[in-house]
């Protein structure tokens, strides 16, 4: 199939930045959309042209690391699904694609499609583990869990932080990346000695790292690519409201 | 022609001797201690944030050293370890199965066809059973039964359910784990991380590995950081096959470089295969992926009977379908170790009786598993490998059987370690699946992430003490001669490859590369075959440096430029690795020889002349130094699985 893209092109944080259209021709419907800027990049290169940066590693879903607002929707279309596990499939032949970085105030853009996500990293060091030292652990059967906090506690974990839950809020709030730490340590037995503490003091990273405020607009669970659902938001809020109430 | 020359022998002068129960004990009592006020002098930079990186940087930096920790991803959280799938390995014996941590070495030695250490290999399994308690003690979200205590599962070449797991994605909790921890001594000032950094050489004073010389790979800056000790946690080398299911950044320019300074490389032809990953589908493929291993507890493998039947697998009635696995491996079945799975996949699509495009693929088959537990019990079990399967190939393996082929996973083989996990650069320790020490030829399924959290967590804390016992080192600052010439080698080779401005691209060498090592150095190996490679290999090479056009400058996030480097590195590990099985004249696991084989198609081991170590020194000509094995314990005998 034969589509177009117009692609964010922008030098630096410095620069103003703009969309540039491209042709890309001949492409598999069973590649995936990485796959495809790939063949972009290669013929960029052999044209004297700036390949497109982008951020991508395992390209099998996981990693957290590509991301990318095509056509306006947090990694495209598909629902529940990361850019790399977007295949050229779900377009149309002679289609005219936007894709552009993700825009949040916290995710500077550092070049092309690539941003910086480190704020996400200083929300989980102010608050998002359970202190256990290596060698301190108890035997695993210790403490047994029943099976359905547990079962909640991996729905939770299994978050990428991937950030487009950010890059689709209005408000570009990473609350649902925050609540989902806070549940899935919150819901084990391990995770209550901290559980009061860990939730302030997560929010107020949060908001020091420039992210905005929750409005329950649900953008962000609909792009999640883990689904993770919005009700851990009404979880980490009463978690919050607990917390203060003892102060 | 002489591809290599030989070495003295080397020997592993850390192991301890007498029982093999009370080796590590006695190691780690004999190990010397550094003071807790003395620790916080002591500088350790780790390369890499895997489950090994992440679990030895957190727990070094809770016992008090400064750590400085390097990723070339944008977080910790996005090592490669976070995308295994199916389990972790631990001799728990929560079955009452009969496990024990005897066994899990016997079955790991005899799963690497007698081709590791056993001191190595017991230690694992005895600190294996101490990882599922740190792990679950961080909140690890294991899969539990309904009593609330936690489930297990089997996997390939073993008879016991000893594999601890979540959902399928375990790689990721146990490493979000590790992240954590990490996070949390990062908050503390414990450890200073820089993320998308890469190392692009090693710094070596006096003998002593000393620091490193790195790349922001945002604004290009190459910088030199130096410490009391060096640790590389930078993960395997399988992407120089291009098509793996490693990451697209995973590479081997950490190694290599501390190769080139001195280390030695071991048995690096020791490859991975893994039978069940999503067959190639175009020109355009950029990866292959996996499907965990674990799907093998409930999927059966088959092809037709005949290689002209071209019936929808629906329609071809069970008379007419070969489910060769259970045929000629009653005892394991479909649960056979993954060089033997692989190697079988390849000889049936030989035989011409292979499915899907272009005959590279044989069903795994859920049909008999939905009807015996019902699709809700299996989506619980492998849901979101399926949906994965769904979504890459566009059919619903719930109604239609799912098309497997091998792709590589994982190299064995690595920087050669002693028992304390120290190279032979003194002061340079190596961790994870960048050593080569615990697999041998072949590893079994779930032993990765187990060998990973033991490395990281609870042996390299304790054997880096008895090093860094003897420092603070002499100091030194960037103006010392090797340090100099060290940042010199880098701004050299970056100058150089940006100036080629070729006419081809790096992506275009890369898969050339991946095609000559997957047809000649893959599956199946021969002597004619691996002389052959070794030609192109250089050819290729020289036209690289050549031809190569990489865009662009050294002083911005330049992503060709990083790709640029690591494909000259796979160039000199690709020939390596084809003199390293060429000389290896048998088969062992991992490494197929076909000029040895039993009668019946079976991996042949010459144990009289290769039960060794062959650890590669770096040269124009590679000289080997052997390290012979001795098996104590496991006695070697034909490995059979039938």
């Amino acid at each position: 199939m034969d589509i177009q893209v117009r692609v964010w092109r922008q030098q630096g944080p410095a620069d103003k930045g703009r969309m540039v259209t491209y042709d890309v021709k001949d492409i598999s419907p069973d590649a995936s959309f990485l796959e495809m800027l790939d063949v972009l990049n290669e013929k960029l290169i052999l044209d004297g042209d700036d390949p497109v940066a982008f951020d991508h590693d395992c390209r099998e879903g996981i990693c957290g690391m590509c991301g990318m607002m095509i056509n306006g929707v947090a990694h495209g279309p598909e629902r529940a699904t990361t850019t790399c596990q977007l295949h050229m499939r779900h377009f149309k032949d002679g289609d005219t694609i936007d894709v552009e970085p993700w825009r949040a105030a916290a995710f500077p853009v550092i070049k092309d499609l690539v941003v910086n996500r480190s704020a996400f990293d200083e929300i989980i060091q102010a608050g998002g583990y359970i202190t256990a030292p290596t060698g301190t652990a108890p035997d695993a059967h210790a403490t047994p869990v029943p099976k359905p906090d547990a079962d909640a506690a991996f729905e939770a974990a299994t978050c990428i932080g991937c950030g487009a839950c950010v890059a689709a809020c209005p408000n570009g709030s990473s609350m649902l990346f925050t609540a989902a730490k806070v549940s899935h340590l919150g819901l084990l037995p391990q995770g209550q000695p901290e559980r009061d503490s860990r939730v302030v003091d997560m929010l107020q990273a949060q908001d020091d790292a420039g992210f905005g405020g929750c409005t329950n607009m649900g953008e962000c669970t609909t792009v999640c690519p883990k689904g993770i659902p919005l009700t851990l938001i009404g979880r980490l809020n009463n978690d919050y409201r607990k917390a203060i109430g003892k102060k | 022609m002489n591809f290599w020359t030989e070495g003295e022998d080397i020997a592993d002068q850390a192991a301890p001797d007498g029982p093999i129960e009370t080796r590590w004990e006695r190691r780690r009592f004999s190990a010397k201690l550094v003071n807790p006020a003395n620790r916080r002098k002591l500088s350790v930079i780790v390369v890499g944030t895997g489950l090994a990186g992440g679990s030895a940087a957190a727990t070094l930096a809770e016992a008090g050293y400064k750590v400085r920790s390097y990723c070339y991803q944008d977080s910790p959280r996005r090592a490669h370890s976070i995308a295994a799938q199916g389990g972790i390995n631990a001799a728990k014996n929560y079955r009452n199965d009969g496990d024990s941590i005897y066994r899990l070495f016997y079955d790991t030695v005899k799963g690497g066809d007698f081709r590791a250490r056993e001191s190595n290999v017991y230690r694992l399994a005895e600190v294996s059973v101490n990882i599922i308690d740190q792990c679950v003690a961080q909140g690890v979200p294991f899969a539990r039964e309904y009593g609330g205590l936690l489930d297990n599962r089997s996997f390939g070449g073993t008879q016991v359910s000893r594999t601890f797991y979540a959902r399928g994605q375990t790689g990721q909790q146990l490493l979000l784990g590790a992240y954590q921890a990490m996070e949390r001594q990062i908050g503390l000032g414990n450890i200073e991380m820089h993320a998308r950094h890469e190392m692009l050489e090693l710094v070596v004073v006096d003998g002593k590995a000393r620091g490193v010389v790195v790349r922001d790979l945002v604004t290009g800056e190459i910088t030199t950081d130096l410490a009391d000790a060096v640790v590389l946690a930078s993960g395997g080398y399988g992407n120089v096959f291009f098509l793996s299911t490693n990451a697209k950044g995973c590479n081997v320019t950490a190694s290599w470089r501390a190769h080139r300074k001195g280390a030695l490389f071991a048995n690096p032809c020791y490859t991975q295969i893994h039978p069940t990953c999503i067959p190639e589908s175009g020109s355009h493929q950029s990866k292959l992926t996996l499907m965990s291993e674990s799907l093998r507890n409930d999927g059966r493998v088959w092809v037709p009977k005949r290689g002209d039947d071209k019936r929808a697998p629906g329609d071809i009635p069970e008379e007419d379908r070969d489910y060769y696995l259970e045929r000629i491996y009653p005892s394991f079945g479909n649960l056979v170790p993954r060089d033997i799975a692989s190697r079988a996949a390849k000889n049936v699509c030989d035989e011409g009786r292979g499915v899907g495009p272009g005959g590279l693929g044989v069903y795994l088959d859920f049909a008999d598993a939905i009807e015996r537990l019902g699709q809700p019990a299996v989506e619980a079990k492998y849901g979101n490998l399926f949906e994965m399967y769904q979504r890459i190939t566009g059919e619903d393996p719930y109604q239609v059987p799912m098309r497997i082929y091998p792709a590589v996973h994982y190299t064995m083989g690595g920087l050669w370690v002693d028992y304390d996990l120290q190279s032979t650069i003194p002061g340079l320790f190596v961790i994870g699946e960048a050593n080569f020490s615990d697999h041998g030829a072949n590893r079994l399924g779930a032993s990765a992430l187990m060998q990973g959290l033991a490395d990281g967590y609870f042996v390299l804390p304790n054997t880096l003490n008895n090093y860094l016992a003897a420092g603070p080192f002499d100091q030194i600052d960037e103006s010392h001669p090797e340090v100099v010439a060290a940042r010199g080698q880098v701004e050299d080779r970056l100058a150089r490859l940006l100036a080629v401005d070729g006419d081809r691209t790096v992506d275009s060498f890369h898969r050339e590369l991946g095609h000559i090592m997957w047809e000649y150095c893959g599956m199946e190996r021969t002597e004619e075959g691996l002389t052959k490679a070794i030609g192109l290999i250089r050819g290729l090479r020289e036209e690289f440096w050549q031809r190569v056009k990489v865009p662009g400058t050294g002083e911005q996030l330049n992503q060709n430029l990083e790709k640029a480097g690591r494909v000259a590195d796979f160039f000199e590990l690709g020939e390596l690795m084809c003199i390293d099985a060429l000389h290896r004249a048998e088969s062992a696991g991992g490494h197929f020889r076909a000029e040895s084989q039993t009668p019946d198609g079976e991996a042949l081991r010459h144990d009289d002349e290769y039960s060794y170590v062959a650890a590669w020194e770096f040269g124009e000509t590679p000289v080997l130094h052997k390290e012979q094995l001795e098996f104590e314990y496991v006695h070697p005998s034909t490995r059979s699985y039938k």
